[in-house]
């Protein structure tokens, strides 16, 4: 694997039965980059994320992610990259505070060094008065920015976010869009799947995946170029809707 | 001919004001969305019009009812998809259907041709179990369900929600047949993009309509120069930006940043006062729904 290569994924294959999830796929994200994983719903995107995460192990070929191999190492990677979704990130009843030290200390940082790190999270978020408040009483957009502050404190090498921003109103999910690059510019990979095609432009690339298979993956100018059109949206229409299987 | 109107809706939970002094009606046989984002109230709204809760103050007709006396003749004639959960999971598909025909004292049979677009595409998996079926599907499903009993309104509560954009044009696609049949549908939706596939809209936020307008009427209201950007740079020059006294807002779209100014402004001074190490394309355009909701909301 190459230095500069945050994430490898080799001929990397999931089958549930005689049903292949996820077939043959092959890519590599470089460090810093931000990786767009777009696909139609039940197009594979999230089988395959759980196996770059460690979570699920493939059927056949591999994939090293921040460093360790996801078929012999799954608990390393496990330990350096973060995850966040909308459907869940946060424990609704635990303090805004809580929530940082519990996945802190999940990850094995230190007491004194959650706190110290956790004061300066909160005063640059503009949380700091909030630390106390139960996350379910946090309006959607700030709960999003802590969901995935959380999810890059303990600095992983990688993070992986699966529609990170679903629902949320047009302004906070630009803010959100900032903190991503923010991140990314400090060197973490970010690795994210989304429904809005807009979105898919603030990534560096972007891939397809159709019924298994990658089947475009290349910068958002370079596939807008490729099949003759000015919108991502209109890119993702005329390979998705070649897709075999619906969901 | 109005089909449903709203006078004055408030609701509040506790101290939050979920609802605010909502007022609208729309037509017969119309499409009308509402368009914000998560916790600006629409599920609120949609549970006071389906007469599954009351509002604190206000009222709402629904084809000439009203939704505290006339409740049953409403739950009649309407039918609700809601946001989150509508389908019986351990039932099978066809289950389902015929489930919600016969509490509606219809049968499958008798509308079938009303979902017959829909229902043909889930046909080959109807004796799977509603949970295991996704994303799109589901909705497809779930519509199905609403739709069975020959609602004169249907009130869709994020019916596209996590749902890809191919299937999203197609269950719009859909709901322009069931248009041309004479249903009314009252729709909301977190994407602004699809605010376009309705006759008219209404901007939702912390409870209140910013505006209702159709969807070219809105566009042609906007009162702003608007432009959009395109350098290798954006991060640079949306900080310069955002630097600028004159410049209202800018904000990243896509691949370009649309920037925000007075009516007026003079883009062609812009050149000079930007720094960049790279060609930057600037240009006049018009705006979509989501630069309208973001000046509205700005406001």
């Amino acid at each position: 694997m190459s230095k500069e290569n945050a994430i490898e994924v080799v001929s990397l294959t999931k089958k549930f039965g005689d049903f292949t999830a996820v077939d043959n796929i092959s890519f590599s994200v470089s460090k810093g980059e931000i990786f767009g994983f777009l696909g139609a719903n039940g197009a594979g995107k999230t089988t395959a994320m759980k196996m770059l995460c460690g979570l699920s192990r493939p059927t056949s070929g591999d994939a090293v992610v921040a460093g360790y191999d996801i078929n012999t190492n799954p608990e390393e990677v496990k330990r350096n990259i973060g995850y966040m979704s909308q459907k869940f990130s946060l424990y609704e009843d635990l303090t805004v505070y809580e929530n940082i030290e519990l996945f802190a200390g999940i990850y094995g940082m230190k007491r004194k060094d959650i706190s110290r790190k956790a004061i300066t999270l909160l005063q640059k978020l503009g949380f700091y008065s909030e630390r106390k408040t139960f996350v379910k009483e946090l309006p959607l957009g700030w709960k999003q920015k802590l969901a995935f502050s959380v999810a890059i404190f303990h600095e992983p090498k990688v993070v992986f976010l699966d529609e990170p921003t679903g629902g949320v109103d047009p302004v906070a999910r630009r803010q959100f869009w900032f903190q991503i690059y923010e991140a990314a510019e400090r060197g973490i990979t970010v690795f994210v799947t989304t429904h809005y095609m807009d979105e898919a432009e603030y990534c560096n690339r972007v891939s397809v995946m159709v019924d298994g298979r990658i089947e475009a993956l290349d910068t958002p100018s370079a596939l807008k170029k490729r099949f003759g059109t000015d919108s991502m949206d209109s890119v993702f229409y005329q390979l998705a809707r070649g897709a075999k299987r619906s969901d | 001919m109005i089909e449903i109107s709203a006078y004055g809706v408030s609701k509040s939970y506790g101290r939050t004001k979920a609802l605010d002094n909502i007022c609208f009606e729309t037509e017969k046989g119309e499409i009308f969305g509402i368009i914000g984002p998560d916790g600006a109230g629409k599920t609120t709204l949609f549970r006071i019009m389906t007469t599954l809760m009351l509002a604190d103050s206000g009222t709402v007709t629904v084809a000439g009812y009203d939704v505290v006396k006339d409740f049953s003749e409403i739950r009649r004639i309407i039918g609700y998809m809601p946001g989150r959960f509508s389908l019986y999971k351990d039932l099978s598909v066809e289950e389902n259907l015929s489930f919600f025909a016969s509490v509606f004292g219809t049968t499958v049979e008798e509308n079938y041709h009303l979902v017959a677009d829909i229902y043909r595409q889930l046909e080959p998996f109807k004796k799977r179990r509603a949970d295991a079926l996704s994303g799109g599907m589901k909705q497809k499903l779930a519509l199905c369900c609403a739709m069975i009993h020959k609602p004169r309104v249907l009130f869709l509560d994020e019916p596209t929600t996590g749902v890809d954009p191919v299937s999203r044009k197609e269950f719009w696609n859909m709901l322009s047949r069931l248009k041309n049949q004479g249903v009314t549908i009252i729709v909301s939706t977190p994407y602004m993009d699809e605010a376009g596939m309705c006759d008219r809209i209404a901007l939702i936020m912390n409870g209140r309509f910013l505006k209702i307008e159709t969807p070219s009427n809105m566009l042609e209201q906007y009162d702003r120069t608007l432009f959009s950007v395109r350098s290798d740079n954006n991060a640079s020059l949306l900080r310069q930006f955002r630097g600028m006294p004159d410049i209202k807002s800018c904000y990243p779209f896509g691949e370009t940043l649309h920037v925000v100014a007075d009516k007026g402004f003079d883009i062609s001074s812009l050149h000079s006062r930007l720094v960049s190490s790279s060609p930057v394309l600037i240009e006049g355009i018009r705006p979509t729904i989501e630069d309208c909701f973001m000046e509205l909301n700005e406001k």
